[in-house]
């Protein structure tokens, strides 16, 4: 594809000239391939790289670290008693949020593509609780209103957003698959499938660039591990060294396609290791697992070493609210939620005797009523004045339109 | 003033702007080790070092979409595409990425990133490398598209588009790395964008080109002085935004317009131009508006095809007689 132009534009140059008058000659010197003139015993670029074939076949054991649910406890991880009941709130909030997007969608308050989160809430909450959050960075894909609440995104302008409204985080531009919040480093959901791992590493680039300590989450799904986009942004973290943490979201399904029909090499995480990554695989139904995971990865990204993640989990709801979701196997979806990662974090609080059944009740209430005020807020809110359109297209605000 | 080759031009606005300010970086294929496929960043590396004359794999949609990410965070890349051609592999992040992230979000994330390097035909390299691409990226709103003619509007645009808050592409023409031309000495020299250059003024026929095909109409001028017509030539700079109202003014004046454009015919410069001037001056029109564009085809090997395809300066002299009513 991209080749080597070492002669054409010699030759073009000059037809160039000849033909229309050009004001000078063109530099027939720059365009020459330089290897030529190096001299062999001069020290070059030379690299590692040999033609070396061993005469036996390349025996290899890989180990893999693996993060399944029940394995860990809070004390583990580092986590106080009194981190627990805020985890399960961030948790039930992303729950409670979503059932009344569902609802809100059917009332046709909500409109657009609706990817809900439902079932995997584990993953954005146990990998928040493994970071600075406001100084790392987080990315990731279109089903982003798990890990933007996660991180304490403002449930009233996340609504707001989703009813298209001035308030919304994205100001109504944005949409379901758009949450943004760059005081709380939340670089966007992003629509294209996979598109958004190069920029991910691009964050992570940043960070390096300005020597901060920090680190960038990227997130996607297992759809997006069939996309260049995945190899490039895995090949650019591993030659410039980039502090990130590639985590597939492997909720077995691409849209209606599950994992294993287009996957060559259905364990998503060993794809990593041709990059020469750190691979580790965790359970999405258990806080505990996702946090210790990422906690890990996290840490060697600061050191540098970016690494690549897969957290296996599963969403309740369809690819979006338009699909029934008919592509699943008897009884799966039921299998599924008695693994439910909120039931789990909460007989956990209740076996630990850090809260009681009805302290947790009170919680959740807490947030539904939290929730109902976010969609009164978003309904009492205005849409964009007409004139928003021109809004944001560019930086500058007489930007010359044709209107 | 200083005379420099457009490459040297290109070097002295990016290095420049690059001991300015530190967030400013160079990444690419072949632009540090190698010097640059055509030189461009010549010595760059030795000046600012591998952390900020970066070389990249062949991967185009991997380091455009890393450009962004970094400018998403307030750094200002300058990425080379080795040619625009190979832009296509990195078309989702160039058209769907870059100029989208400030809409989405609702101004919170700004991209001021500068995708540059050669476009358009360069001679008989083939259909897949001889893509223009102007029209194609002024299609997509939050984008910006330079096409500079000269060493001196390159210098002082390019410096602009880095300091730009928005993304940019920038497009060069290999076929002009070598063109010499004065540079102005000032210190910071920079050039407004979405201002077009009146390049030679005339009475009879409004002719307007940008890069490579700026020459062509210079020299069709030419051409049509010997005939005793005085064409007025106008050079955009940049094609979006489109400096419309000195393109209008000369029209008033003239009464007649041929727009050249290296772009495909279908959805051109040439037709945009076209359509505003028809738009907002058509009581001012004494002929149509005629184009000078290749073909609706490929582009070709053969070098005979290949002088048939590119826009040339008999044809701007006929397609200029033509709105004059002259006989040919």
């Amino acid at each position: 594809m991209a080749d080597d132009n070492s002669k054409a534009p010699t030759d073009s140059a000059d037809a160039f000239d000849a033909k229309s008058g050009g004001d000078g000659a063109a530099d027939k010197s720059a365009v020459e391939d330089t290897a030529a003139d190096e001299s062999t015993e001069e020290q070059g670029p030379w690299t590692k790289q040999s033609i070396d074939i061993p005469e036996g076949p390349i025996k290899e054991t890989v180990e893999y670290e693996t993060y399944p649910a029940s394995r860990f406890t809070h004390d583990d991880l580092g986590l106080s008693d009194d981190d627990l009941m805020p985890m399960l709130r961030n948790m039930l909030l992303q729950r409670r949020f979503e059932e009344r997007c569902r609802q809100m969608y059917q009332r046709q308050n909500i409109s657009g593509f609706l990817h809900l989160y439902i079932g995997q809430e584990a993953v954005s909450t146990g990998s928040v609780y493994g970071i600075r959050l406001g100084e790392d960075s987080v990315i990731t894909a279109y089903r982003d209103h798990g890990i933007g609440l996660a991180m304490g995104m403002d449930p009233k302008a996340c609504m707001a957003e989703l009813f298209g409204k001035k308030s919304g985080c994205s100001s109504g531009k944005g949409g379901s698959m758009h949450f943004f919040d760059s005081e709380k480093r939340m670089f966007g959901g992003h629509a294209i499938v996979g598109a958004h791992l190069p920029v991910g590493a691009g964050i992570a680039f940043a960070h390096k660039y300005r020597d901060e300590d920090n680190v960038c989450l990227c997130f996607f799904g297992d759809g997006a591990m069939a996309q260049g986009a995945y190899r490039e942004a895995l090949n650019l973290a591993g030659i410039y060294d980039l502090p990130i943490v590639f985590i597939c979201e492997n909720n077995q399904y691409a849209m209606g396609t599950a994992v294993d029909r287009v996957q060559a090499e259905p364990d998503l995480f060993k794809h990593g290791r041709s990059f020469g990554m750190p691979c580790s695989l965790a359970s999405g139904m258990d806080v505990f697992s996702v946090n210790g995971a990422v906690k890990d990865h996290v840490e060697m990204a600061r050191e540098g070493q970016p690494s690549m993640l897969e957290i296996r989990t599963y969403r309740y709801q369809g690819h979006s609210i338009s699909d029934p979701a008919k592509y699943r196997k008897e009884g799966e979806l039921d299998a599924r939620k008695s693994e439910d990662a909120i039931v789990r974090l909460q007989q956990y609080i209740i076996d630990q005797d850090i809260a009681t059944d009805s302290e947790i009740e009170t919680l959740d209430d807490e947030i539904k009523q939290e929730v109902l005020d976010a969609i009164e807020f978003a309904n009492n809110s205005d849409f964009p004045d007409d004139d928003a359109i021109y809004d944001h297209v560019y930086a500058q605000e007489d930007y010359p339109f044709i209107n | 003033m200083a005379t420099l080759q457009l490459r040297e031009a290109i070097r002295a606005a990016m290095t420049e702007e690059m001991e300015r300010d530190e967030d400013v970086f160079l990444m690419g294929e072949e632009v540090a080790e190698y010097d640059g496929a055509y030189k461009v960043s010549q010595g760059m590396l030795d000046q600012f070092g591998p952390d900020r004359v970066i070389d990249t794999p062949i991967a185009e949609l991997g380091f455009s979409g890393l450009g962004i990410g970094a400018a998403m965070s307030g750094l200002r890349p300058i990425i080379e595409f080795m040619t625009f051609n190979f832009s296509f592999v990195a078309f989702d992040q160039v058209v769907n990425n870059a100029p989208n992230m400030r809409y989405m979000s609702g101004g919170q994330f700004g991209c001021p990133i500068v995708f540059r390097g050669p476009n358009g035909a360069a001679g008989q390299l083939g259909a897949t490398h001889s893509n223009s691409t102007e029209a194609l990226y002024s299609n997509f709103p939050g984008l910006k598209v330079i096409a500079p003619s000269n060493p001196d509007d390159a210098k002082g645009l390019l410096k602009s588009a880095i300091r730009d808050d928005d993304p940019i592409v920038f497009l060069e023409s290999e076929q002009m790395y070598g063109m010499k031309g004065e540079v102005s000495d000032e210190e910071d020299y920079l050039l407004p964008i979405g201002k077009a250059r009146i390049a030679r003024e005339g009475e009879d026929v409004t002719i307007v080109a940008h890069s490579k095909s700026y020459h062509v109409a210079m020299k069709a001028a030419e051409e049509l002085e010997k005939e005793g017509y005085d064409a007025e030539v106008i050079d955009p700079r940049t094609i979006k935004p489109l400096d419309i109202e000195t393109i209008i003014r000369s029209v008033m004046k003239t009464n007649r317009l041929v727009v050249i454009d290296e772009s495909s015919p279908f959805a051109s410069v040439a037709s945009e131009v076209t359509h505003q001037v028809q738009e907002r001056a058509f009581d001012h029109l004494d002929a149509p508006v005629l184009r000078v564009t290749p073909p609706d085809t490929p582009a070709p090997y053969a070098p005979n095809l290949m002088d048939r395809y590119m826009p040339s300066v008999e044809e701007t002299v006929r397609a200029s007689k033509r709105v004059l009513y002259a006989t040919t």
